[in-house]
């Protein structure tokens, strides 16, 4: 497995706290924050293939508006929907917005790694895309 | 206890609206009578009374018509002249001939002796001196006797004027056939009853009646009751007949002329107009007590139909009430779980990936630390199975329209349960209504609904049974009827089989989500769900789905 990054973005400390130790033991480098707010604060300064997002946070930004932002931002980062709600609306509203999948809480890491590595496939031959259009675009002007 | 409320009720509805249209019906019915009976009375008596005084008058001009023949006579012939009975005849003929009833004319001297005689009796030569008319004529001039019977043995009355002649008196005496003088005062009577004839101040009958005595024999009625005009008198006689006389005296005030005739004759008219009150009022309020009781009828059908609806929609308005607070309240208390599941799950996961490090391999105990996370992982994972089938996903996701064949939909269904069934010795059996349409839909949602309750079905047999399915429809509803006979479920079970966690099945068996998530979608597809059933008989499931013709593609 490649290495990338993640960014997990929960209220509940305890769960997050002990995801990132989980992935970073995966060599997967893994940041996490607990809100919306923080997570875009991250998206702005570093470079992250794949966001790990709680649809439900108390105050502040949700989970929906987090994902619009965070698509505004970085447009090519994978996102993957959490929800303990289970409220399929959101969800297939986040899907609607780019969201590359979403999940049920409580999740096994063993169901979470496959999709991981879906999204940041994705993910990557995207940027593969854009970088060689880039090549292309250098050629035709050299 | 509701059917005596309605009995009341119609008992109510029907005493008042009676008593409404009873009272003024009679109330009419009985004034009308009455006033008409006043009218009529009166008017009776009015005529009686008008026929009485008529008949009065013309009695009194025949006699004063007679008196007038015979003074006029007597003051234009000498008392000599008419003692010629060549001559007395001939005036007695001319008499006749000119006015009529006179039976004989008598010239009497001034010595009450009668001198010349023209009649059927023997009469002449006759010594009238002593009696007691015979001073009266020579005093006033004329008399009209009471009816008496004289030497001739029969009743009759006489007419006597007083001739002048040379300071001397002399009388012409005439009497009036009272055969004649009878039957003008018969013509006043009528109907079967009615009889008219004089009488004299002491009640002596002066013409033959009709009824009831014999001239000259006496009349029970006071004359003194009869005033000056016309009177009316009602008398019972002694077999309880009433009657009604009518009086009028005459010019003289020697006769009464009186009009008789029975009440019950006079009112016959009234009666048969009062009895044909009586059947119609009696027909009306037969007509009203009808209508009313009909009416009445139909009115409490309805109620009870309305008030049976309106229960019904109350119960189902309270079912869905209830469970969509369940619902909202589900999600509330998913979220609540889910979290700290998560948490337990990473938790475990990272005790997992810490106890493949090799310090803890070697632990003794290692195998005892991982099987004990293998079962609170299986432990969380059975709590978040439950907390999804409560959340109901397929309830979650909005139904998808597609077409759908519920026919074909009950078959596929079936034959999924079929070897579950068939292990239980149960036996699935359809009738499913061929002419279904295709209906817009959601077929695996549909599907589910079906299972649930098929499944419901066979669990609630157990074993050795039938499940029958049917399907008809119905004005703008698919009915599909699943029927087993199986032990039923109790009234007070009934209320609960949809409410979320409720189950008659062993706690690792059944979460109690079946027929909650089965009522959910069948809410959401527009459709309804409800049971009958009766314990010990089995129960049925009705289904109704509705039918939306799918859009043309």
């Amino acid at each position: 497995m490649e290495y990338f990054s993640v960014l997990v973005v929960d209220d509940e400390e305890d769960f997050l706290e002990t995801i990132v130790k989980r992935l970073n033991k995966r060599k997967i480098s893994a940041i996490g924050v607990k809100s919306g707010e923080e997570a875009l604060e991250v998206i702005k300064e570093r470079l992250i293939d794949v966001v790990i997002l709680d649809i439900k946070m108390p105050g502040g930004m949700d989970g929906i508006e987090t994902l619009r932002e965070i698509k505004k931002i970085q447009p090519i980062c994978e996102v993957i929907l959490l929800t303990g709600h289970g409220s399929m609306e959101t969800s297939i509203e986040g899907m609607k917005l780019g969201a590359f999948d979403y999940l049920l809480k409580p999740v096994k890491l063993e169901e979470l790694l496959p999709k991981l590595a879906g999204a940041f496939e994705k993910k990557d031959a995207q940027d593969q895309k854009i970088r060689g259009a880039q090549i292309k675009k250098l050629f035709r002007y050299s | 206890m509701k059917t005596a409320v309605y009995t009341k009720l119609r008992k109510k509805i029907i005493g008042i609206t009676l008593i409404v249209s009873f009272t003024p019906l009679i109330i009419v019915g009985a004034t009308m009578y009455n006033k008409i009976k006043t009218i009529y009375n009166h008017k009776i008596e009015e005529q009686i009374k008008y026929r009485a005084s008529a008949q009065a008058e013309a009695v009194d001009i025949f006699l004063k018509e007679r008196a007038a023949i015979l003074g006029a006579i007597a003051d234009t012939h000498d008392f000599d002249d008419m003692l010629d009975e060549k001559n007395l005849l001939r005036i007695f003929n001319l008499m006749n001939q000119r006015a009529g009833a006179f039976v004989d004319l008598g010239v009497i001297d001034a010595s009450g002796q009668q001198r010349a005689y023209i009649g059927p009796y023997d009469l002449k030569g006759k010594n009238y001196y002593k009696q007691p008319w015979c001073a009266e004529v020579m005093s006033k001039g004329i008399y009209i006797s009471d009816v008496y019977m004289g030497y001739r043995k029969l009743p009759h009355f006489i007419i006597a004027v007083r001739g002048h002649e040379n300071q001397k008196s002399w009388i012409l005496r005439s009497t009036i056939d009272p055969d004649i003088f009878g039957a003008i005062v018969h013509s006043a009577q009528i109907g079967k009853t009615g009889d008219a004839y004089l009488l004299n101040k002491d009640g002596i009958y002066q013409t033959t009646p009709r009824f009831k005595g014999q001239i000259l024999s006496e009349h029970n009625l006071d004359t003194s009751l009869f005033g000056s005009d016309a009177t009316i008198i009602e008398q019972t006689d002694h077999q309880g007949h009433k009657f009604i006389y009518a009086g009028a005296w005459l010019k003289n005030k020697k006769w009464l002329l009186v009009i008789s005739q029975g009440a019950f004759e006079e009112m016959t008219d009234l009666i048969a107009t009062r009895n044909l009150e009586v059947i119609i009022i009696i027909l009306g309020l037969i007509a009203i007590i009808l209508t009313t009781v009909f009416t009445t009828r139909l009115a409490i059908v309805g109620l009870k139909e309305a008030d049976q609806k309106m229960g019904e929609l109350n119960a189902q308005l309270v079912q869905s009430d209830k469970l969509a607070a369940l619902g909202k309240m589900a999600a509330g208390v998913a979220h609540e779980i889910n979290n700290p599941l998560a948490v337990i799950l990473q938790k475990t996961g990272w005790m997992e990936d810490l106890l493949n490090e090799e310090i803890f391999q070697k632990s003794e105990e290692f195998n005892e630390y991982k099987t004990s996370l293998k079962k609170i992982e299986e432990h969380v994972e059975r709590a978040r199975k439950v907390v999804h089938n409560m959340l109901g996903y397929a309830r979650r996701m909005e139904p998808r329209l597609e077409d759908v064949d519920v026919n074909e939909t009950i078959n596929q269904t079936i034959s999924l349960l079929e070897n579950y069934a068939r292990i239980n010795n149960i036996e699935i059996k359809t009738r499913c209504y061929e002419g279904l349409p295709i209906i817009a839909s959601d077929q695996s949602q549909l599907q589910q609904v079906f299972l649930n309750i098929i499944s419901n079905a066979i669990d609630a047999i157990g074993k050795d049974g039938l499940v029958e399915i049917e399907t008809t429809i119905s004005d703008s509803m698919i009915n599909v009827r699943i029927t087993d006979n199986g032990p039923g479920i109790s009234q007070e079970q009934q209320k609960k089989v949809f409410d979320p966690f409720f189950t008659t099945k062993q706690t690792d068996k059944g979460t109690g989500l079946g027929l909650w998530v089965t009522y959910s979608i069948i809410e959401k597809l527009g459709g309804s769900i409800s049971l009958k059933s009766q314990v010990g008989s089995g129960t049925t499931f009705i289904v109704q789905i509705p039918n939306i013709t799918p859009e043309k593609k």
